[in-house]
Order: structure tokens, then sequence, then C-alpha cells
């Protein structure tokens, strides 16, 4: 396991110009979670369910108010070991333009990995390698100002692998990027999962990205409301729905013609499988 | 009748005469009737902002002209919603944040409250919170009480940027569907920018596509998403219903290709299977 997490509380308090508290919002109420080690997972949850808390604390950004969280084998409760988690635990976060560092791409790339006092020619190579990766070598001397969303992700992320991190969480990535960038960053994560064995925990509101996972969570008031394969959360349209969520659009063309008295798979989600499956009904 | 939104030969050109000198609007004629709604698409770096920032001063065109309902001053004219518009909430209270823009106006404390009252209804900020503070907000809620702000300066046509980026699809759909409202009972122009091409096709009257600081496609989201290679091709996604669509009829279901939300697609493709 790289994350087991059990029973996590986390509170967010609201005070007044007295400073005495007006309101608690529970964001993690009793959260447990095990995260296998290379495994594809997308949290999914309306704003406010408490996904960002969750990921958040993978890596030692905020601590639960109590429930116990090991990552890669290493109890956060303890300050030492939250250096040591984040040296394996990278995250990418919403605003491309918030994490960019240096004045050149690769220089950039090169910040976090020179920070961990990896040999000089090594750095070098790693960052290489991760430039390649991510496919952003041509862009090794630029300057990161005039990159596109997408790019500036990428770059963020090349930063991250050059750590050689057992895991990496997106927390929102690719909200602010345009449908080539998404399809960049998408296609990123999919390669380092499926080619280097790296974890991602993926937090999204494009119900179509979550079509890769190998598992989603789905949380709502700070807990876990369902979880299962992508064929398995998606089918449950009207409770995904009455939770303020979304399905793809093939597994919605799939429920709106079961309602008008079809009786087609309700777990297809892929293009190929809808026309197929329409195509050869009787 | 003038248009709401009229461009003649409208370029814009950054760091003009430097060695960073960069065109991001190329001879722009575009058209917004008044009362329409329409929706602007193109990837990072196409020109979106730089075009909706001509339409109320903010950046002046280097060649050719900005007309708002005929005429060249207008900033008054256009309320103009930035992406992200609730990182510029600072006051006290919901309603205080409202109340700025119109106090700053000048107008007399009837008239503020009207606009101040009418617009949090019309964003459905539900008057129990109005006198919260605006940070103890959800995200969707913050947003509608930024929108809420400019609407309060009473603007013919409203101009938005990625209105719903970052919100999750009921907030979205809430969004969108204030949005419409506005459109349908107010008659406020509407202009967005939007990256979700799903939401562009189900409600809005006309895309613009911009490609390179060119319009590429101005019509019907009908019309402009038949072109799904094209589209692809310049880093845009058609809504997903559109491929399979497409896929059907390869395979010889006779359904309309012209259809563009599931759901229209769900009543074609139920007709066909009944009826054969």
């Amino acid at each position: 396991m790289i994350v087991t997490a059990k029973d996590l509380v986390h509170k967010y308090f609201n005070t007044d110009e007295k400073g005495e508290v007006i309101e608690t919002i529970t964001a993690l109420d009793k959260l447990t979670l095990d995260i296998k080690e290379g495994e594809f997972l997308v949290i999914l949850g309306h704003n406010g369910s408490g996904k960002s808390t969750l990921a958040k604390h993978f890596n030692g950004i905020l601590k639960p108010d109590s429930g116990t969280l090991i990552v890669d084998d290493l109890d956060l409760s303890k300050e030492d070991n939250i250096w040591k988690v984040r040296q394996n635990v990278g995250m990418v976060f919403q605003n491309p333009d918030n994490q960019i560092v240096a004045t050149i791409v690769e220089e950039d790339v090169a910040f976090g990995v020179e920070n961990l006092g990896v040999p000089q020619k090594e750095i070098r190579q790693r960052v290489d390698d991760a430039l390649e990766t991510v496919g952003m070598s041509d862009f090794k001397m630029h300057s990161p100002n005039g990159l596109s969303g997408g790019q500036k992700q990428r770059i963020a992320i090349a930063g991250i692998i050059a750590m050689k991190p057992k895991c990496i969480i997106f927390d929102e990535s690719t909200a602010m990027l345009d449908p080539a960038g998404r399809k960049q960053v998408m296609d990123t994560m999919i390669t380092l999962n499926k080619t280097y064995g790296i974890t991602i925990i993926h937090i999204t509101h494009y119900m179509q990205e979550a079509v890769c996972a190998d598992r989603i969570i789905i949380m709502d008031k700070g807990k876990i409301y369902l979880e299962g394969t992508p064929k398995e959360v998606f089918k449950n349209v009207k409770l995904l729905k009455s939770i303020g969520l979304d399905v793809p659009d093939t597994t919605y063309l799939i429920y709106l013609l079961n309602q008008d008295g079809f009786d087609f798979d309700s777990s297809i989600l892929d293009v190929r499988e809808v026309v197929d499956a329409i195509c050869n009904s009787n | 009748m003038p248009f709401a939104i009229q461009t003649k030969d409208l370029t814009h050109v950054y760091n003009q005469n430097t060695s960073f000198e960069k065109k991001v609007l190329d001879n722009i004629n575009i058209k917004v009737e008044k009362g329409e709604f329409v929706g602007i698409i193109g990837h990072t770096g196409s020109g979106k902002s730089t075009l909706i920032q001509t339409f109320n001063g903010l950046i002046k065109p280097t060649e050719g002209l900005v007309l708002i309902n005929g005429e060249t001053k207008f900033r008054d004219k256009v309320g103009l919603v930035f992406q992200y518009p609730e990182h510029q909430l600072f006051e006290l209270t919901v309603y205080k944040d409202v109340e700025y823009g119109p106090t700053n106006l000048g107008l007399d404390e009837q008239e503020i409250k009207k606009r101040v009252e009418n617009s949090l209804r019309l964003v459905g900020i539900p008057e129990k919170i109005w006198q919260n503070t605006p940070f103890s907000l959800s995200g969707g809620q913050k947003r509608r009480v930024a929108i809420a702000g400019v609407l309060a300066m009473n603007p013919e046509i409203l101009v938005l940027d990625e209105p719903t980026a970052g919100l999750d699809p009921k907030g979205r759909d809430e969004l969108f569907n204030q949005l419409q409202y506005m459109h349908k009972n107010l008659g406020i122009t509407i202009v967005l920018i939007s990256h979700s091409m799903e939401d562009v096709a189900k409600y809005v009257d006309k895309v613009i596509v911009l490609e390179k600081g060119k319009v590429k496609y101005c019509n019907t989201p009908k019309e402009v998403f038949k072109n799904v290679e094209e589209l692809e091709g310049i880093g845009l996604a058609p809504p997903q219903i559109k491929y399979i669509i497409k896929e059907l009829i390869n395979n010889g279901i006779e359904i309309d290709e012209n259809i563009l939300t599931v759901e229209e697609a769900a009543v074609a493709i139920s007709h066909y299977l009944k009826n054969r």
C-alpha cells in the first residue's frame, strides 16, 4: 500500500470578528481508504465534498484532527516523516502559473531535484529524462512564459518526475486547460502510470477523465460515497446526478435509451461499445 | 438597429515595435446581435481573452474598430466577468460586495438597494446568506456573487471569461441555466468564453471559433460542430456525442448528423430502432 488512511477527520472553523467559532465544517468525516502502489485512482465529488482536503493530507500539507495516515510506510503524524514523504509523493496543482519558479524550463525542472542533494551529473540526466517523458525536450532552454497551460503543467510534472516519486497527486490539474492541454496532461498521467508504474491520484470534475482509472472514489460530505471501477461507478446515473455529479455522454445515452424501454448493458463506457451495442440490437 | 457588438478589421498587436511583437488579433470582423447568446471557443493563446477585453475598452485595437450599439464610447455598457472572479471578492458581507460598484456610480440609496437585491436574486443567492462573509460560501456561490457584482452595474451586455472553470457539474449547470434565464427573460446580450464544448453546444445561439487570432468559424453550434476533424486539428474537442453519432452513421444507422446533445441523440436512436 502506498497510502493507508484510517478514520481521518479534518475540520475547518469559521470564526466571527471576535474569534469565536460560528460554524464548523467537517471536511473529512472518519474517512478510511487504502491506495495500492501502482494504482490509477480518480477522486470525484462536488465542490466542497472534501476531495482536495483529502489529497492535501497525502503529502502532509494538511494534518488530520484525528485518525492515522501511513504514506509510503511512514507515519505522517511524526513531523520528521513529512519531508521524507514529500520526496516520494509529488503534487501538481490547478493553476499552472503558480508553480513555475525559474526563468528557463530546464532550471525549473531541476529545482526540486537539486534540493534533494543529488550529484550534479545525475541531475542533468534526470532533468533530461523527465522532459523527455513529458514530451517537452524541445523547450528545454525556453522561458516558461510563452508556453501554453498544458505545456506549463507538463513542466510542473517533469519537475516532480525528476525527483523519482512513487506517487503523484493531481489536484484539479486539468481544470484550467483547453481540451488539447487536458489531453496532453491526461496522456502524460497514463504513461507515468502504465510505463513507469507511478501511482496516480487524480482529482477532477471532468467525468470523461475518470474513464481510464483503475478505481474511482466518489466523495460526498467528507465520506466515500461510492467506489469501484469506472464501469461499476458510472452505471449509477441517477445517484451520481443526485449528488451534483455527471456521467460520461456514452453512459448517459445508454441510460436514456434504457429509460425508454431498451435493455442495453448499463455499464457501457466507450464510444465503440455504444456503437456496437446499438448496431447489434434487435 | 445597430449590433450589440461589432468589430471592423480589428487587429491587436502586443509589444509593438519590440522583438517580442506578437499579433494576437488579426483582422477580426464579427457581429453580435442584441439579445444574442454567443460562445467563443479556441485553444489557449488563440486570442479569446484579448478579444473580449476590447469589448469594454480594457484593450484598445492597434487597428480597426469596436462598436458597441454602434458607438465607440462604451465602457459602462459592457460588464466583464474575468476568470475566477471570486478572487476579486473583498467586502465583509455578500451584500456589501455587490453594493460596491453601484455605490461608486453615485446612485441614490433606493436604486442601489434595488439593484443589489435584484442582482443577488438573479444569480440565485438566497437572502439568508446576504449578510454572511463571502469567504464562507462554496466555490459556485462565490462565483455567482462576483457575477452579481457586475450585474448590479446594469450592463446591457454581459461578457464572461470561462465562467464555469473549476466548478463541479452541478455548479456548471446552475450557472448556465441562470445565464440562459437572463438571456431569455431579460434580453441581456451574453458573450462567453468556454472550454466546455458540451455546454457551448447546449446553450448558445452562435459559436465563434478563434484560431491564431483569426475567426475560423462563426455560425450556429450545429454548423460549427459538424467540422469534427478541423476542430480537433486546432486543439478543440467537439462534444463526445458527435463521435457516437458519426460512428453510428458510418455503421448504417440512419439518424440526423446534426444532433448535438445526448438527449436529442437518445430520442433519434430510439425512434430509429423502434421504427425499422
